[in-house]
């Protein structure tokens, strides 16, 4: 059979390219791509916004595809009509998994769209571990990876940190200068230092120090959890600024690390071999991987827990338990066991309330998200979860009159809570903010 | 309660839903005054109006308020008055006036909601889907012509239910539709209807959980209703005392905001709150689009370019000799046109069918025979349109010509050279491109009617105006909202948005006549570049008379295009200028129309296990037609030739034959569904060899899948998948011991492929059975995770599993049972591509037209496919199945990720078809299916790459074969079509 052609990305591009990366997790982002322009890549993180965007990936993706292809092939076109960018010397990025979902195929959607646009000879870079694509000029370097996993850690510690303080920061908007700041700074860093375990852990102790340094209110809020389809769950532009708005309705948020699915994808690896004899070379390797990342992640965890200020996330392994018995490990596409485990590694910790947001249609998430919202909840009667469906035609009033019922059971939840623990209803009466106050 | 709270007796609830406002005043647990109202978005307006009638009650005094209600929202805060969601506001009333429910339901306009109290409180409310709501309601009494009133009391007078899809009204009209072109009874329409409506309910909300003891309807349609009422009473299998339709259904959500308005804090007097309300700021909407006219002179202009397209007029009262006429039996409409020899217009007619399109037609020609006296005769007529069989039989109507081919005749007049044609109706979008002088590409909605006629009518009566002035309104439009492109339902949350944003309505009719072009544009036609439809463009069908579509779509496309005087009539137009062939006509006669009867009832058609319920219309001639069946068996005709060569029916005919051989270690079920389909071999092969009676679930129909369906957790999924939980009941009430539904990541590979992976849902669909149907604790559900590539890896992992179950399996057993059934699997597998060759050499020698029907192993399913491959038959072509003839085609590679086993084989099946001059290929797409939205365009550009027709039909709930039959002649037109050009060049 003959190979499937696309334009490879070559030594020389590297030179002369703009790497186009569509957005994330805007922070964690940010400090991948200091790596790479460290190693003589240039890259752009596309941080725009706006309906145009949705228009454009409607007009050249099959519109009943996801929503996240439609998002980020039309951030792609977006970016590439906007001018700004010369189309011979411009490149675009794309993260590929592999597996049996449908997102494997957006770099293939992004390359016909191209086409159908016009940009057909634009380079898509597939970035990816399971050698789907090769491209000379782009090479993931063990010391790329090495930095990317350190660049991971600290991305979803800021994450987790700043989601901690911001809802009661006494300064408006501290919070996020100091994460602004310490993006900056960690990509220096990363570079001067080099990578050492010991220097990461250093480096994390003084991040947890300076967020626990910021003023904060004392003052019980509605713990709201967010998981779901790895885009939507992260990306404000898929999931019409939920962290926001979750803020503004005086909730605190709480978002699961981007290492707890880089820890999923390898066990999915693992459990093709253990369930289904696959891949039995890559096994071991695999293995001591993953009980090195576990190692890393305790270590991490640790810091916070001395520290004492803030919630630490928990050990993936523990989260594994919480599912085992109620979905098998073989369920491995999209964000598969991960999705309910994670809400139940939220409930655990004592997120009670929780956000599934999934793309409209998703297939792995009928299975996976609501598919497993009724033995959950069985289980765990406290458990408050919405599902919310992301699309281009949904309509942002009825996503959040959903989400606005959520959390109204959050809260008499929380007030029944404190009652039965002896909070007067009075002073509790402060703490929560008006439901209608704080908007705009 | 608040300290606050202690001076004021009075509380005060106001609760803003989609379509009406809502407003109650208490003192204590006495409800002073209570008002609903219809508020036709003008939501404040509506607000401050109700207010001011309560001066009488609450003067001056200090009172508690708070607002609820989805269009609510934005007022509150604008106004800064307390908010509480309504599904919230609800719970704490039923709290307080019913503690020992244990389920509420509650139907708004467009809100659905159920709350549950058992077990802490659950509440669920719909989606992004608006379905079988009173929204929902609206439309179809719209659609029967009548009011909602009427259709409740003709439901009482029901007889029988039709299966009615509830999911979106589109869906529902396209059952609707049929039902009453075929002449089916009013009183068993509305009936279905509701029937609709309880089963979305029950399926799209419940999702899993038992409706179960006292039950509590709230809301507007549930309190005037009576017929819901009854039909949920009878699904739910309420006693009396359990069904309970209090007297406040409709007020709950505002009686529920006064209370939540006693413990917040604020204080008002009704005069504060007026102003409060007058004060609040309207907000604006993000995304507002240029008006669709700059000024009045860029409008006159464009009317008098359009005004060009007009076709001649002839007086009918002094015309004498031939007339030609055309009928256009539409899904909303009827359209009459009578043509003189010269393709003058003698006279026309065009309205709403209301329902009853035969009546109509009769009348409709006794007038004409009136008015033609006996200087005029019908030398030839032809009718087309979704009624077209039933009016053909009633008048004796000459030609019968699919729709799409009326379209094109009628185009061609105005611009011999059209290069592409858009048809809006009532409720269809077509399509076609044409290329050398033929029919090129067709394209319908499939299941979406966004954009269509009706969608904006229903819309325009939900804001109080005609669709003639809610069009003219649009023109004025200032600043139009951004409604999207995407399914009405969605829509009509957008346009929720957008009132609460305070739009206007002259803004959301512009916005909605652009989102309608959108979505043509986008989503049926799925253009990337206005280049790509062409220069020379006809836009045709009822919806193009809105001037403000027409614009909105030149506006879109870039340039103008051809708008005929008669864009509604252009079916019938078509269809006069075809009816010229004619020498002499058999149409009804003067007298025979004068004597002419109808009558239709039902009845089940019991020629095979299908059921059909078929509608018997009988004509005063004592002819009969008969509509519903989806076979010839029901209309008495048997067929005494063979058959033509069906795969799926061969498929069918093996699977179902598989013997039950009585075992010594119990029974175990076999759901038929998802990937047991395909690999059913295999496994029976395999558990009877090892000893156990294999019980293999019933071919699937709606029955089976109303049984499941109260454990299917996501609505949005397939429909083979849901009905999956159908099969599992049933195996259940059959009493096995055991069910079997292994997980397989990985299906068979074959080799030619990426990966050969499951979509998602096959793979992992038992890990939600389990979780979600509880029945399965009575028996032992087997779903291990196995690899079906590797015998060794197969018997290892399944001896391992099943020896956690039973007792003294041994290894070698295992290892015997599974080389066993892996060698049935290759003999089925076998016997499929033997018949696929042998139906291919009988289509070759007796030179008839082949058809890969191309899908999944599970769409032979005859519920899932709907008999498609039957009527396929039935319109002369040889059916084959995609897994049949892939390999007839050398691999090749896509241009996306060829990852998964069934889909690789589209990909070759459409690569035989592009290389066979014979074969056409049609693609079976189930709705809701996200790995299709890759697989057909992928298909689709490799037949177009070699000149083929590339056809794809959707398939959901939906029963009837009406739309799918269209489809299919509209490709035999185009095929004949082309044939005769290609002898002619």
């Amino acid at each position: 059979m003959e190979e499937r052609k696309y334009i490879p990305f070559t030594e020389e591009m590297r030179r002369e390219y703009t790497i186009l990366v569509p957005n994330m997790l805007p922070r964690h982002f940010k400090l991948f791509i200091k790596i790479f322009e460290h190693y003589g890549y240039r890259m752009e993180l596309l941080e725009t916004t706006g309906q145009k965007i949705i228009e454009t990936g409607l007009k050249y993706v099959h519109n009943d595809t996801c929503y996240p292809a439609i998002l980020v092939i039309g951030q792609f076109i977006n970016a590439l009509q906007s001018g700004k960018y010369d189309p011979a010397k411009t490149a675009l990025i794309l993260f590929q998994t592999g597996g049996g979902c449908r997102a494997s195929n957006y770099i293939f959607l992004l390359r016909k769209a191209l086409e159908r646009a016009g940009y057909g000879d634009i380079p898509v870079i597939s970035l990816n571990l399971s050698g789907l694509e090769k491209h000379p000029g782009f090479t993931l370097t063990v010391p790329i990876l090495h930095r990317l996993f350190y660049a991971m850690i600290y991305g979803d510690l800021l994450l987790s940190l700043a989601n901690q303080c911001k809802p009661y920061e006494i300064e408006a908007g501290a919070t996020e200068r100091l994460a602004d700041a310490l993006t900056a700074e960690l990509a220096d860093k990363m570079q001067e230092e080099g990578v050492s375990f010991r220097k990461v852990k250093e480096n994390c102790k003084k991040m947890i120090a300076r967020f626990a340094a910021i003023d904060r209110r004392e003052e019980e809020k509605v713990q709201v959890g967010v998981v779901g389809e790895i885009y939507v769950k992260y990306s404000p532009l898929g999931n019409n600024g939920l962290e926001q708005f979750l803020i503004d309705e005086g909730a605190e948020v709480t978002v699961p690390g981007l290492i707890d699915f880089f820890m999923y994808c390898i066990v999915s690896n693992l459990t093709d071999y253990e369930l289904y004899g696959l891949h039995r070379f890559r096994y071991p390797i695999l293995k001591f991987v993953f009980r090195y990342l576990i190692r890393q992640q305790q270590a991490v965890i640790d810091l916070i827990k001395e520290d004492g200020h803030f919630r630490p996330p928990t050990p993936i392994t523990h989260t594994m338990e919480l599912i085992r018995d109620f979905m098998g490990f073989g369920t491995k596409m999209g964000e598969g066991w991960l999705l309910p485990a994670e809400m139940l590694e939220l409930n655990d910790s004592g997120v009670h309330n929780v956000v599934c947001t999934q793309p409209f249609g998703c297939l792995p998430n009928h299975i996976c998200g609501k598919g497993m919202m009724k033995p959950l909840k069985e289980k765990n009667p406290d458990l408050n979860i919405v599902a919310i469906d992301y699309d281009s035609g949904a309509s942002k009033v009825n996503q959040e009159n959903r989400i606005k019922l959520m959390l109204a059971n959050a809260r008499s939840q929380l007030e029944e809570k404190n009652r039965e623990n002896g909070v007067t209803p009075a002073a509790e009466k402060t703490k929560i903010a008006p439901e209608t106050a704080q908007r705009g | 309660m608040n300290q606050n709270g202690s001076a004021r007796e009075l509380s005060l609830g106001i609760d803003i839903g989609s379509t009406t406002a809502k407003i109650v005043l208490r003192r204590g647990e006495d409800v002073l005054y209570e008002k609903y109202e219809r508020h036709f978005s003008q939501v404040r307006e509506k607000a401050v109006e109700l207010l001011r009638q309560l001066r009488p009650y609450a003067g001056e005094e200090p009172l508690a308020a708070a607002i609820s209600g989805s269009a609510g929202l934005g007022l509150a805060q604008n106004a800064g008055i307390p908010f509480v969601q309504e599904v919230f506001a609800t719970g704490e009333v039923v709290k307080l006036k019913e503690p020992d429910t244990s389920c509420v339901i509650e139907l708004g306009g467009e809100d659905a909601k159920i709350i549950f109290f058992d077990g802490g409180i659950d509440e669920r409310m719909n989606g992004t889907c608006a379905g079988g709501t009173g929204a929902f309601i609206d439309q179809m009494a719209t659609l029967l012509n009548i009011t909602v009133d009427e259709l409740d009391q003709l439901s009482l007078q029901a007889g029988r239910l039709y299966p009615i899809a509830s999911r979106c009204g589109v869906f529902a009209k396209t059952d609707i539709q049929p039902l009453l072109n075929q002449g089916a009874r009013k009183e068993d329409v509305a009936a279905s209807i509701y029937q609709a409506v309880v089963n979305q309910t029950i399926a799209g909300l419940a999702q899993g959980k038992k409706i179960k003891g006292k039950v509590l309807f709230l809301g507007g349609p549930l309190y005037y209703c009576k017929g819901l009422r009854k039909r949920f009473q009878e699904t739910l299998h309420c006693t009396e005392e359990n069904a309970v339709f209090p007297e406040y259904a409709r007020y709950a959500v505002a009686l529920g905001a006064s209370y939540y308005a006693e413990k917040q804090p604020q204080t008002y007097t009704l005069n504060s709150l007026i102003k409060a309300v007058e004060n609040a700021p309207a907000t604006v909407s993000k995304g507002r689009l240029q008006p669709l006219f700059a000024n009045e002179e860029e409008y006159r202009a464009f009317r008098e370019r359009h005004a060009q397209a007009s076709v001649k007029y002839e007086d009918l009262a002094s015309y004498a000799g031939r007339a030609y006429l055309g009928i256009d039996c539409g899904s909303t409409t009827t359209k009459l046109v009578l043509l003189s020899e010269n393709d003058g217009i003698l006279y026309s007619y065009y309205a709403s069918n209301r329902g009853n399109p035969v009546e109509i037609v009769k009348e409709q020609l006794t007038c004409l025979y009136d008015l033609m006296g006996d200087r005029v005769t019908i030398a030839g007529s032809a009718v087309t349109g979704y009624g077209e069989e039933l009016i053909r039989h009633a008048f004796s109507v000459d030609y019968g010509l699919v729709e799409t081919i009326a379209h094109y005749t009628a185009a061609k007049f105005f611009e011999p050279e059209v290069e592409f044609i858009l048809d809006i109706g009532g409720q269809d979008i077509k399509c076609f491109k044409i290329r050398g002088g033929a029919i090129d590409s067709i394209m319908l909605n499939e299941a979406c009617s966004s954009g269509c006629g009706s969608f904006l009518e229903t819309f325009a009566n939900a804001m109080g105006t005609t669709i003639e002035e809610f069009a003219a309104k649009g023109l004025k439009g200032k600043k139009p909202v951004d409604l999207g492109s995407r399914c009405t339902v969605f829509m009509n949350s957008s346009v929720k948005q957008s009132q609460k944003d305070g739009a206007t309505v002259e803004d959301i009719s512009a916005g909605l006549s652009i989102s309608v072009v959108k979505n043509a544009l986008y989503k049926v036609i799925r253009a990337s570049s206005a280049e790509e439809l062409g220069e020379k463009i006809v836009v045709q069908g009822g919806t193009f008379y809105n001037d403000a579509v027409l614009r909105a779509f030149e506006r879109e496309i870039g340039h103008s295009v051809i708008r005929p005087v008669i864009a509604g009539l252009m079916g019938a137009y078509g269809a006069a200028l075809y009816a010229k062939q004619c020498e002499q006509s058999t149409i009804i006669s003067r007298e025979a129309l004068r004597v002419f009867k109808h009558t239709s009832k039902s009845a089940v058609c019991n020629g095979c296990t299908n059921h059909c319920r078929l509608t018997v219309n009988t004509f005063g001639d004592g002819k009969r037609f008969i509509s519903g069946n989806q076979c010839e068996k029901g209309l008495g005709i048997t067929a005494k030739t063979d058959p033509l060569p069906n795969l799926y029916a061969f498929k069918r005919d093996m699977l179902t034959s598989l013997p039950c051989v009585e075992g010594k270690r119990g029974t175990v079920g076999l759901p038929l569904a998802l990937g047991m389909y395909e690999l059913l071999p295999l496994w029976h092969g395999i558990f009877t060899h090892l000893g156990f009676t294999v019980k293999i679930s019933p071919m699937s129909n709606r029955r089976i899948y109303e049984k499941g369906q109260f454990s299917i957790p996501s609505d949005t999924a397939c429909y083979p998948a849901k009905i999956m939980h159908g099969h599992i009941a049933a195996l259940i009430e059959e009493g096995v011991d055991a069910i079997f539904y292994p997980c397989l990541t990985y299906n068979m590979d074959e080799k030619m492929t990426d990966n050969h992976y499951n979509c998602p849902v096959v793979a992992y669909y038992s890990e939600l059975l389990k979780g979600n149907v509880d029945e399965l604790e009575q028996v032992k559900f087997l779903y291990p995770y196995l690899n079906i590539n590797s015998k060794r890896e197969l018997t290892k992992e399944l001896h391992a599993y099943l020896s956690r179950f039973y007792e003294g399996i041994a290894k070698s057993e295992v290892k015997a049972a599974v080389d066993h059934g892996m060698a049935a699997y290759v003999r089925y597998m076998n016997a499929v591509r033997e018949e696929g060759r042998r139906a291919l050499e009988f289509a070759r020698k007796e030179h008839r037209r082949v058809m890969i029907l191309a899908g999944r192993p599970y769409h032979i399913d005859a519920e899932i496919g709907h008999g498609i491959d039957k009527l396929a038959n039935s319109l002369g072509f040889v059916v084959v199945s995609e897994d049949s003839v892939f390999r007839l085609a050398e691999p090749f590679t896509v241009k996306v990720l060829n990852q998964w086993t069934y889909h690789a084989r589209l990909y070759r099946a459409a690569r035989y078809a592009a290389e066979h001059a014979d074969t056409e290929l049609v693609q079976l797409v189930s709705f809701g299916c996200g790995v299709d939205a890759i697989t057909t365009d992928e298909v689709r550009a490799i037949l177009e790459e070699s000149g083929k027709y590339y056809t794809q039909i959707k398939i959901d709930e939906i029963t009837n074969l009406g739309a799918v039959k269209i489809r299919l002649r509209s490709l035999i037109g185009a095929l004949e079509e082309r044939k005769e050009n290609s002898g002619r060049a």
